[in-house]
C-alpha cells in the first residue's frame, strides 16, 4: 500500500488525469443503474427532445433518453471491449509464448498462420466473418478476439524470444522442467511489462473497433446502448447544429486518451526510459 | 603526496582534477559515486587507475573529457586540462578536444565500431571533422599508425570491415583511431578485459609502443593490478570512490602501504595442492571420442576425451573458440555430438538431455558464468532454491525451509536473504545462489562454465575457495571450465588444454604446470601477466629472440 501511494505521488498529472479518467469510467459503467434516470431502453418522450428539463441531453431518435443511454452505452461497449481484449491476450499471449519456447517446427506453424490472418484487412474480415456467422455478443467478442490475437502474438512471441534463449531457462530445461511451468514460471513473469502496456493500447484498438462496426450497423445491436451505434442513429441532428451526437463519440475519445496516457507512464516506468536519454 | 610525486613527473602539468566529486541518479535519489578525487597528470605520464566494480574509474575516466554518463552529474571540484577548465566549458569548446585532443579507447571494440564502414574511413572521420587532415592525408597517416602498431597486413587492412578482423587486431584499430589526431591525452577503458590472454599481449604491447613513440599522456583503467603495472608510471587504487591509495609503480608493488592494495596485489597467490588421483573404474564421469558441432558442417568438438574422477577438480583450458563450452553443452545434454559417448558411472548418458531421466539429470548441475541472468529475476532466492529441492528430492514446504537455511549457511550467506530478489544482490552473492541452487540437487559433478569471469578478483578467489571447501565437505567433482590459468592453479587437480576443438595436452596439474609443455601450453602460460612491471618487456624480448 504504502508503495502504491509512493508510485502515485511520482506520477506526472498526465497519468493522474488518464487513472482519474478510467475510475471514472469504471464507477459510470458499475452503478449504471443507479446513475441514470430510466431504463436502457425505455422510450420515455418524443423524438430528439432538446437538452434540459426532464431529460439532462435530450432524447434519441426513438425518443429514449440520451443520459441514460450514454451511461449504459459506457457499460456496454467498456465491458465488450474488455472481455474482448482479455480473450485476444490468452489466445495470442499462450501461443506467443508456446512459439518461443518450443521453437522449430511449432513456431514456424503458428507464425505462417497468423501471417495468413494478418495479411487480410482486420476490418474488412470481421464485417464477412459477422455477416457469415450473425451478429450476436458472443460471436462479436470472438471474431475480434481472433483477428485481434494476432497482433499479440507477434508481440508475445518477439519479447519472450528474448528471454527464452538466458541462462535461467536453461537452468529450467536441464532440471527436466514441463513445457508449462517454463512458459509460466520462468518466461511470462519476465515478459509481463511489455503485454501489460499493449494491454491498454489494444483495449483502445477494440474499443474503437466495436464502435466501427456498430457504426457500420454490424457490431452491438440495437436496441442494446453503444457509443458506436449511438452517434449513427443520431447523426442527422449534425445537420442542424446539435452536438449531442458528438457526445458518445467524445465519451470513446476522452477514454482513449486516458488509457493511452497510463500506458505511457507505465512503458516508461518499466522501460526504466529517462528523459535526457 | 602528490605534490611529491609531482617531482619526479616528466614535463608540464596537462591534467589535473581537484576534489572532483560526481553523482549518479537511481530511484529519483543522487548518490555519490567519485567523492572528492584529486588528479594529476603529466605529458607523456601514463596513470593507472585500479578498483573493482562500482570504484569510479570509469566515471573519472570519461570526466578527464567533462563528460558524465546519462543520469550523472558533476557536483564539485574542478577539472583543468591545459589550462581548460572543462567544468564550466561550453559544450562546444569540450566537443573540439574531444576526439582531437583527448581521445577514449572502450572496452569492447566490437560495439565501438559501425559495422557498416571500413576500418579506416573510421580512422578519418575524427581527424577530418576536426579539420586536422584531409581525408588522403589520414588515410596515409592510418597506414603509417598501423605499421607503428605492427597490425598483420597494415598495408591494406585499413580496408577491410570490422568483421573481418579478429577481436585483438580491432581493439589495436581503435587505439590506432584514437591516435589520429595525435592527442595529448588517451583514457582507455579497460581495453583488454574482453581479451584471450595471448591476443592481451599484442595489445599491451601496441599500446606501451605507440604511447611512448608519441609522448601521449595516457589513464589506463583496469581491475587487474598486474595488466597495468605494464604499462603505468604511477597508479591509483580506488574503492568505492575514493582514493585509497596512490604512488610510483615499483614502490607501490614493492611496498603497499593499506591492507586494499595488499590483498589486490596477493589475489592471484591461491594455491591448492593436487590431490593424488584415485583409481577408480568406472571414473565418474566419461566423455569418450566426441565430436561436436553446429549444424552439419561447422565442427567444433573433435575426438575429445576426458576423464573425471570422483571428488577431482578438472579444469579445461583453452582460448575463446577452443570449444570448452561446446564441451559443456554435450556433457549436459543440450548439444547431442555427431560421435562418442558420454559414460556416467560406466553408464551411457543419452545424447539429448530431454531424454535422460530425472536422476541423470539431478547428478550433472550447472553453474554458469554470467550469475545476472542465470537467475530468474523475478524470482526469490527461496524460490530458486526450493525448486530442485521439490523436483527432484520431493520435500514439502517446511522441508524446503530448512533446506535452503542450510544451503544459504553453507555458502555464507545470512538466512534471511531466502526473501530477497537476485536484483537486491551483488555479483558475487548471485554467483553464490547459482551454486547453491546446484547443490540443492545433490548432484555428484557440476560444471562450473567459467564462473568467476565476470566478478571482481578478490569476491572470484572467495568464491574459488567456496567451491574447494564444499568440495572437501560434500565429494562433488567439478569439471571447471575457464579461460584463466591463475583460476586453474588455484583450483584443479587435472587440467585438460584445448585448442580449436582438439585436446593438445592433459595430465595431472603439476606434470601439466612443470616444463617441459606443449609448446601451446607453454604459450598460455607465459602470456599470464604477473606482479612484475618489467614482466611485458621481458617477455617480449625473450619471445623475440
Amino acid at each position: 500500500m504504502k508503495d502504491f501511494i509512493k508510485l502515485m505521488r511520482s506520477s506526472p498529472w498526465s497519468a493522474r488525469f488518464g487513472m482519474a479518467v478510467i475510475v471514472f469510467y469504471i464507477a459510470i459503467a458499475v452503478f449504471a443503474p443507479i446513475v441514470s434516470s430510466y431504463g436502457e431502453t425505455e422510450i420515455v418522450g418524443s423524438e430528439f427532445e432538446p437538452w434540459g428539463g426532464a431529460f439532462l441531453l435530450g432524447t434519441d431518435n426513438l425518443g429514449r433518453d440520451m443520459f441514460t443511454r450514454m451511461v449504459f452505452g459506457a457499460r456496454n461497449t467498456i465491458g465488450i471491449a474488455f472481455v474482448t481484449t482479455c480473450l485476444a491476450f490468452l489466445i495470442g499471449g499462450f501461443f506467443g509464448l508456446m512459439a518461443a519456447a518450443l521453437g522449430g517446427l511449432v513456431d514456424q506453424i503458428l507464425s505462417r498462420l497468423v501471417y495468413v490472418l494478418m495479411a487480410l484487412p482486420p476490418l474488412i474480415f470481421a464485417l464477412l466473418l459477422l455477416t457469415i456467422l450473425g451478429t450476436s455478443i458472443p460471436i462479436l467478442i470472438v471474431v475480434i478476439a481472433v483477428l485481434d490475437s494476432t497482433r499479440v502474438y507477434r508481440l508475445a512471441r518477439a519479447v519472450a524470444m528474448n528471454i527464452a534463449v538466458m541462462d535461467f531457462v536453461e537452468v529450467a530445461r536441464l532440471r527436466g522442467e514441463g513445457l508449462m511451468w517454463i512458459i509460466r514460471r520462468e518466461i511470462l513473469p519476465n515478459s509481463m511489462p511489455p503485454l501489460v502496456a499493449e494491454f491498454g493500447l489494444r483495449f483502445c484498438f477494440v474499443f474503437l473497433f466495436i464502435s466501427a462496426l456498430s457504426f457500420l450497423g454490424l457490431g452491438i445491436q440495437p436496441p442494446t446502448a453503444d457509443w458506436g451505434s449511438m452517434v449513427r442513429d443520431n447523426a442527422t441532428l449534425i445537420t442542424y447544429g446539435d452536438v449531442t451526437p458528438l457526445l458518445p463519440a467524445g465519451a470513446i475519445a476522452l477514454l482513449t486518451v486516458g488509457v493511452n496516457f497510463v500506458v505511457d507512464w507505465f512503458l516508461h516506468k518499466t522501460a526504466g526510459l529517462r528523459d535526457d536519454q | 603526496m602528490t605534490s611529491k610525486l609531482a617531482n619526479g613527473g616528466k614535463g608540464e602539468v596537462l591534467l589535473e582534477m581537484r576534489g572532483l566529486r560526481i553523482e549518479g541518479q537511481a530511484d529519483e535519489i543522487w548518490h555519490e559515486i567519485v567523492c572528492g578525487i584529486d588528479l594529476t597528470l603529466r605529458r607523456g605520464e601514463v596513470l593507472g587507475l585500479i578498483g573493482e566494480s562500482g570504484a569510479g574509474k570509469s566515471t573519472i575516466g570519461i570526466a578527464a573529457m567533462g563528460f558524465t554518463r546519462p543520469g550523472c552529474r558533476i557536483s564539485g571540484g574542478t577539472i583543468t586540462f591545459d589550462g581548460i577548465e572543462l567544468t564550466s566549458a561550453p559544450e562546444e569548446t569540450k566537443r573540439r578536444l574531444r576526439g582531437s585532443r583527448i581521445a577514449y579507447v572502450a572496452q569492447s571494440a566490437a560495439a565501438s565500431f559501425n559495422p557498416a564502414h571500413k576500418l579506416i574511413q573510421q580512422f578519418s572521420e575524427a581527424p577530418v571533422q576536426h579539420g586536422v587532415l584531409n581525408s588522403s592525408q589520414a588515410a596515409k597517416d592510418a597506414i603509417d599508425i598501423y605499421h607503428r602498431l605492427q597490425m598483420p597486413e597494415p598495408d591494406s587492412i585499413g580496408f577491410r570491415y570490422p568483421h573481418q578482423v579478429s577481436g585483438g587486431q580491432l581493439q589495436r584499430a581503435m587505439v590506432a583511431m584514437a591516435m589520429a589526431c595525435k592527442p595529448d591525452l588517451i583514457v582507455f577503458d579497460e581495453p583488454t578485459t574482453a581479451l584471450d590472454v595471448t591476443t592481451q599481449i599484442e595489445v599491451l604491447a601496441a599500446i606501451k609502443d605507440i604511447v611512448h613513440q608519441f609522448n601521449t599522456a595516457a589513464i589506463y583503467i583496469s581491475h587487474d593490478l598486474a595488466v597495468v603495472a605494464q604499462l603505468a608510471d604511477r597508479i591509483m587504487v580506488l574503492r568505492y570512490g575514493n582514493l585509497i591509495e596512490e604512488g610510483e609503480t615499483r614502490a607501490m608493488l614493492d611496498r603497499p602501504e593499506e591492507t586494499y592494495t595488499r590483498q589486490l596485489l596477493a589475489v592471484r597467490s591461491y594455491r591448492r595442492d593436487e590431490s593424488p588421483p584415485t583409481k577408480e573404474d568406472p571414473p565418474l564421469l566419461e566423455v569418450r571420442g566426441i565430436s561436436a558441432g553446429y549444424g552439419p558442417h561447422i565442427k567444433v568438438l573433435d575426438d575429445v576425451s576426458v576423464k573425471i574422477g570422483r571428488k577431482r577438480t578438472v579444469a579445461v583450458v583453452g582460448e575463446s573458440g577452443s570449444g570448452k563450452s561446446t564441451l559443456a553443452r554435450v556433457v549436459t545434454g543440450l548439444l547431442p555430438p555427431y560421435q562418442g559417448e558420454v559414460f556416467f558411472k560406466g553408464q551411457a548418458l543419452p545424447p539429448s538431455y530431454k531424454n535422460r531421466t530425472q536422476d541423470q539429470l539431478r547428478q550433472v548441475q550447472m553453474i554458469y558464468q554470467m550469475p545476472d541472468v542465470a537467475l530468474n529475476p523475478k524470482q526469490k532466492v527461496r524460490d530458486v532454491i526450493g525448486r530442485p529441492l521439490a523436483f527432484y528430492l520431493n520435500m514439502n514446504e517446511a522441508a524446503r525451509n530448512r533446506r535452503v537455511s542450510d544451503l544459504l549457511e553453507m555458502i555464507e550467506l545470512p538466512a534471511d536473504f531466502a526473501d530477497r530478489l537476485p536484483g537486491e544482490l551483488s555479483g558475487g552473492q548471485k554467483q553464490r545462489i547459482c551454486i547453491a541452487r546446484a547443490l540443492a540437487a545433490e548432484p555428484e559433478l557440476i560444471i562450473c562454465d567459467e564462473v568467476t569471469s565476470a566478478l571482481d578478483q578478490l569476491v572470484a578467489e572467495e568464491i574459488l575457495k567456496l567451491l574447494q571447501r564444499l568440495q572437501d565437505d560434500l565429494e562433488v567433482s567439478y569439471l571447471f571450465i575457464t579461460h584463466d590459468l591463475a583460476t586453474v592453479r588455484a583450483i584443479s587437480d587435472e587440467i585438460v588444454v584445448m585448442l580449436q576443438g582438439r585436446v593438445v595436452q592433459q595430465g595431472g596439474k603439476t606434470k601439466v604446470l612443470t616444463p617441459p609443455h606443449h609448446e601451446y601450453t607453454e604459450l598460455l602460460l607465459s602470456s599470464v601477466p604477473e606482479m612484475d612491471p618489467d614482466w611485458l618487456d621481458d617477455l617480449l624480448e625473450k619471445r623475440a629472440s
